[in-house]
């Protein structure tokens, strides 16, 4: 009998032969922090007994939540994270650099690795291959310690891919369309595996954007198998040899399946307050929009912003309509500026932010006032998320937020392309 | 066993409702933290709960982020144990790291402000109000070694590893 994807990397990272529901202690190749879940990781850290890292070159704290830091008792955990890096020799990563997702995808993650962090959406790294999740500090604080934790292997769902996504339409949309078949709560405890002949038609980056929100359906991971655009993306960022094909076997046993076919999808938009409530961006036009943000570990990669650009380009944003964009990472930041899609943005009225998690989840920058309503590209549209429980949140892709700014109302993308 | 009232939750209650980002700032001063408990959720919860009392809630208890400050200000708040019909997968593992027990059962029948008796060794929830009694699922064996050590902090301090 053949193992899934998450089987198998377990079974390697375990030395057993791990099977859907049985409990394994595996051995954890990447675990990182990030400056909300970091200070309370470092305190059960020192409260455990352990007292070195098991493995620092391969521990990282990010500074990624609350960049530039708004407020002095923020400062003050940022001052704990970086003595900590300092003391224990772990890597850090400081304000400016980036999303701790995208750094990892772009700099860290390997195929076939384990990786925890504290941080749900740890999820990302599935997109390359690696069976990544989030934890708690708790959990997390133990595995830099142990270099190890224990997992309930995981039942896999199969979303077999056919097709090719039309014009518009993206791996948003389809993450969008997923979760709202599957439920905010339909893969808990299990791992989405994602295969099938179209597979290739979607790019790391876009396999990152699936991988990330494959938590939002409740999910342990969400899992890519590494293959050549793996392999190519690997190189592209200058580390090839950390390539290794991971696939899952032709028999292994799934709980499910579930088919995709990327030519029926249409842009896609999650209401408030969850994320499972979704709607065609078309049957929402309409829907006045304040404030539009693409960026996040979701959808701030240097695509995300050609797109964006591509719609905005020699247009303004409505006058009514903020639009603020954050780059994922300081590569997107410098790409997009030398392919001038960021000049673009400015020029259709966009606010730039520093790479970072900007608005997304309400910590500062772009605070929705009462009865506001906001199209982001991130991930949460939770009551209270960005800022004000009085708020509102839609997500979508970067195509439909950059058609969304340009009406002041939400706008299937398709119509301005 | 575990007495108190119940404070009663629907379904999807996220940890943006138990603990919103926008309070990020007051993460690592914890008292002041945990006056927000589920704030958004329920604004009179923090000053109406007591030491004891129990969080009964619908489907998918604590979704969205792994922030264990979620399950923390709920323990700090005196809650004694969360009883749902479903949990989310970190927030469950977090609350049980924390020594606070996660109890799956059909809450249906248990309505706001209830007295509950709570048996953990034998799985049984009285509703003393009502009269009803409900059983709940067993905790995994491997969380229940951690619970029994009051986190898994304090498990790890004494074992140095995981014996599971």
């Amino acid at each position: 009998m053949g193992k899934t994807l998450a089987e198998k990397i377990l079974s390697a990272r375990s030395g057993n032969n791990a099977r859907a529901g049985d409990i394994v202690i595996a051995q954890v190749d990447l675990v990182f922090v990030q400056d909300t879940t970091g200070p309370l990781t470092v305190r059960q850290f020192q409260k455990s007994g352990l007292k070195k890292l098991a493995k620092p070159e391969r521990t990282a704290v990010f500074i990624d939540h609350a960049v530039p830091s708004p407020t002095h008792t923020l400062s003050n955990d940022h001052l704990v994270l970086r003595r900590f890096a300092g003391e224990t020799g772990a890597m850090l990563s400081d304000v400016g650099e980036g999303v701790c997702h995208q750094l990892v995808a772009e700099s860290l993650a390997r195929p076939g690795d384990v990786i925890v962090a504290s941080d749900s959406h740890t999820v990302t790294a599935g997109g390359l291959g690696a069976f990544a999740t989030g934890m708690g500090s708790s959990d997390v604080a133990v595995a830099m310690g142990l270099g190890k934790t224990w997992f309930r292997v995981p039942e896999s769902i199969r979303i077999t891919v056919a097709g090719k996504f039309q014009k518009g339409v993206s791996a948003k949309d389809l993450i969008l369309h997923l979760i709202g078949r599957l439920g905010a709560d339909g893969a808990t405890y299990k791992a989405l595996e994602f295969g099938g002949d179209s597979i290739k038609e979607i790019s790391m980056s876009q396999r990152f954007t699936i991988a990330n929100m494959a938590v939002e359906a409740g999910a342990k991971a969400g899992v890519f198998p590494a293959d050549e655009l793996t392999r190519d993306y690997l190189s592209e960022q200058g580390r090839g040899t950390d390539y290794q094909p991971v696939f899952p076997d032709a028999d292994a046993v799934y709980e499910q399946t579930m088919q995709i076919d990327l030519n029926n999808l249409e842009p896609t938009v999650a209401k408030p307050h969850t994320v499972d409530n979704v709607a065609l961006a078309r049957e929402l036009k309409g829907t006045k929009i304040q404030q539009v943000f693409i960026g996040t570990c979701t959808n701030g990669r240097l695509d995300d912003l050609e797109i964006a650009a591509e719609i905005l380009k020699g247009k303004k944003r409505y006058s009514g309509t903020r639009l603020i964009v954050a780059p994922a990472s300081r590569q997107v930041l410098m790409a997009s500026l030398e392919k001038g899609y960021l000049q673009t943005l400015i020029a259709a009225g966009a606010t730039v932010l520093p790479p970072g998690c900007g608005p997304c989840l309400g910590l500062h920058q772009g605070a929705l006032g009462d009865e506001e309503a906001c199209l982001s590209t991130s991930n949460r549209n939770f009551k209270g998320r960005m800022g004000n429980p009085r708020g509102f949140v839609y997500l979508g892709s970067p195509a439909t937020a950059a058609a969304t700014a340009l009406a002041g109302e939400i706008t299937d993308p398709r119509e301005v392309m | 066993m575990l007495r108190g009232k119940a404070f009663k939750f629907g379904d999807g209650i996220s940890t943006d409702h138990i603990i919103p980002g926008r309070h990020a700032h007051l993460r690592s001063n914890l008292p002041e933290l945990a006056k927000h408990v589920l704030e958004d959720a329920d604004p009179t919860f923090v000053s109406r709960v007591k030491e004891g009392d129990f969080i009964v809630a619908g489907n998918n208890f604590g979704l969205g982020s792994s922030r264990e400050h979620a399950p923390l200000v709920i323990k700090m708040a005196g809650v004694s144990a969360i009883l749902a019909k479903s949990v989310a997968r970190i927030f469950f593992r977090n609350a049980i790291n924390l020594g606070l027990p996660v109890l799956i059962c059909d809450t249906d029948g248990i309505n706001d402000g209830d007295e509950l008796e709570v048996d953990l060794s034998a799985g049984i929830v009285k509703d003393v109000t009502s009269g009803q009694k409900l059983t709940f699922g067993k905790i995994p064996q491997v969380m229940l070694r951690i619970l029994d050590e009051g986190g898994l902090i304090p498990y790890i301090k004494k074992h140095g590893d995981f014996k599971l």
